[in-house]
């Protein structure tokens, strides 16, 4: 009969951390922006069909790296918690703030625990208030913590370095297209310094938009109109340099 | 609907356990609701009285619900049921559209549906009946879609208009002589009004628009472009026109003889 090896608690967490940290960072990163008029989702995604952003509840967003299965199923706990909540009591008793305590819960639930495998995700919660203030953005690290954000955020892939990128050039009140450029740049950023190209039909493109007239707010951006919204900066800052107000405000 | 079910039934309508009759339960009821097709939509209308028994329970009750983008339903009979499940149907399409990333066909939300009303059968034996009109704009074949359900949950689809309620038989009568299928929005929203008009004129528990209060018929349009409702100011304004014509016929328009 063999002895299994003793191994420190410090040790096997450390371990459990490590591999689900790197689990994360194999995956696409994606970022999440505040702009003028509500939070922007950008992430680089080939899939046409399996989603990284989706719609929560009214006005409570989700995004998430790592493997597609574990936050898939953390994605439909989440809108039936939100849907059950607001069946229950009132539409307006869904908050950012109780779903990331869920997800917390659970995934330090998972994290935690000797037999399972911890889940290799890397999740944010973002909801939009009436005004900027009001924004809620949560990351949710693969151990269960919560952060609460400000600005922006990158999870997934090279998430610091990214990070970085837009903690430096992230101002408040930037337009969408303004914000969708800063996302496009940080998320194009390599670390070896050579900049790659990423085509419109890659990305995934996603808003909560408090000016949008609905009680939901989330509105996925494709086709014409991120296109649309991509020129829009080009046209703006190859003539100057110079800042311009002038802002894009796109309809459906 | 599945995790509801599992985790709290007692929330589902027609999952309780009935007490024994005991007399009569007087509870506010739903009147009369009206839909009419047009070309590239549908208009679902409804008047706003609940009565209970010979009172009137309320007299700017909304019954017309947006289901989700695409689809509405009005509800008649026992109102505060009747609300709860336009609930429960609004939490389920949009639950779905939520975690499929797909909405439902017109016709599964017209399923579901009927499911619903029929797990309400028990209740409606009591006396407390839920019998609603679903009208929706079917993407898929590009036309405004109306289906009417019993208390037991058939459900039978519509063509060009149809009503329901305890005024729905003079409503009916109403609109089979003034609707046509070239109708514009417009006048199938003033064929909708007049409608409601005259089933006020002959049934007690449907309201007509009263103009003291100023509550006006809620009137919701389904296009391409989504679910809209008119409003107040749009409402009352076709209101006051028909009321106007009104006074001078009081039957309000003549259909030709031949």
């Amino acid at each position: 009969m063999s002895t299994p090896f003793y191994v420190s608690p410090q040790q096997a967490m450390a371990d459990r951390a490590e591999y689900a940290r790197k689990g994360i960072a194999r995956g696409r990163s994606l970022v999440v922006i505040q702009y003028a008029d509500g939070i922007v989702f950008v992430g680089e995604n080939p899939s046409r069909a399996l989603h990284k952003f989706s719609e929560i509840y009214d006005r409570i967003g989700f995004a998430a790296a790592g493997k597609y299965n574990e936050y898939e199923n953390l994605r439909i706990g989440g809108v039936r918690y939100a849907d059950l909540r607001g069946y229950t009591y009132d539409r307006d008793d869904v908050t950012a703030r109780g779903l990331a305590n869920v997800y917390a819960q659970t995934l330090g639930t998972i994290f935690s625990s000797v037999g399972e495998k911890p889940y290799e995700v890397e999740l944010v919660v973002a909801e939009v208030g009436s005004t900027p203030e009001e924004d809620q953005i949560y990351r949710l690290p693969h151990d269960g913590s919560i952060v609460d954000e400000h600005g922006s955020v990158a999870v997934g892939g090279n998430a610091e370095q990214i990070s970085t990128f837009l903690d430096q050039r992230h101002q408040d009140g930037m337009s969408l297209a303004e914000a969708l450029k800063l996302a496009v740049q940080a998320l194009s950023n390599q670390a070896n310094g050579a900049d790659r190209e990423i085509p419109a039909e890659r990305l995934e493109v996603a808003v909560l938009d408090r000016t949008r007239p609905q009680q939901r707010k989330f509105k996925r951006i494709v086709g014409r109109q991120l296109s649309r919204l991509l020129q829009a900066d080009v046209a703006k800052t190859e003539p100057t340099e110079a800042p311009s107000d002038l802002e894009e405000t796109e309809d459906e | 609907m599945d995790f509801l079910s599992e985790h709290s039934p007692e929330m589902l309508p027609g999952k309780r356990a009935l007490p024994p009759v005991q007399g009569h339960i007087e509870a506010p009821h739903g009147t009369t609701i009206v839909a009419a097709t047009f070309p590239g939509g549908v208009v679902l209308a409804g008047d706003r009285r609940a009565t209970m028994g010979n009172m009137i329970a309320q007299r700017d009750i909304e019954k017309v619900f947006p289901a989700d983008e695409y689809s509405a339903v009005g509800i008649a009979g026992t109102a505060g049921l009747a609300v709860e499940m336009v609930k429960l149907f609004q939490l389920e399409l949009e639950h779905f559209e939520k975690v499929e990333g797909a909405t439902l066909s017109l016709e599964g939300k017209a399923n579901r549906l009927s499911t619903m009303i029929r797990s309400n059968l028990g209740m409606a034996m009591q006396g407390l009946a839920v019998v609603p009109l679903f009208a929706g704009y079917d993407v898929d074949r590009d036309k405004g879609r109306i289906f009417s359900y019993d208390v037991t949950g058939g459900r039978s689809e519509e063509h060009g208009f149809a009503a329901t309620g305890s005024g729905s038989i003079f409503a009916r009568g109403s609109m089979k002589k003034l609707y046509r299928d070239d109708l514009t929005e417009q006048e199938t929203t003033t064929l909708v009004i007049q409608a409601l008009y005259d089933a006020a004129d002959d049934d007690s528990a449907t309201g007509g628009p009263d103009m003291a209060r100023r509550i006006f018929p809620i009137v919701t349009v389904i296009t391409e472009d989504g679910f809209r409702r008119l409003t107040e100011a749009e409402s009352s304004e076709l209101a006051r026109t028909i009321l106007e014509r009104r006074l001078e016929q009081p039957d309000g328009p003549r259909a030709s003889l031949l």
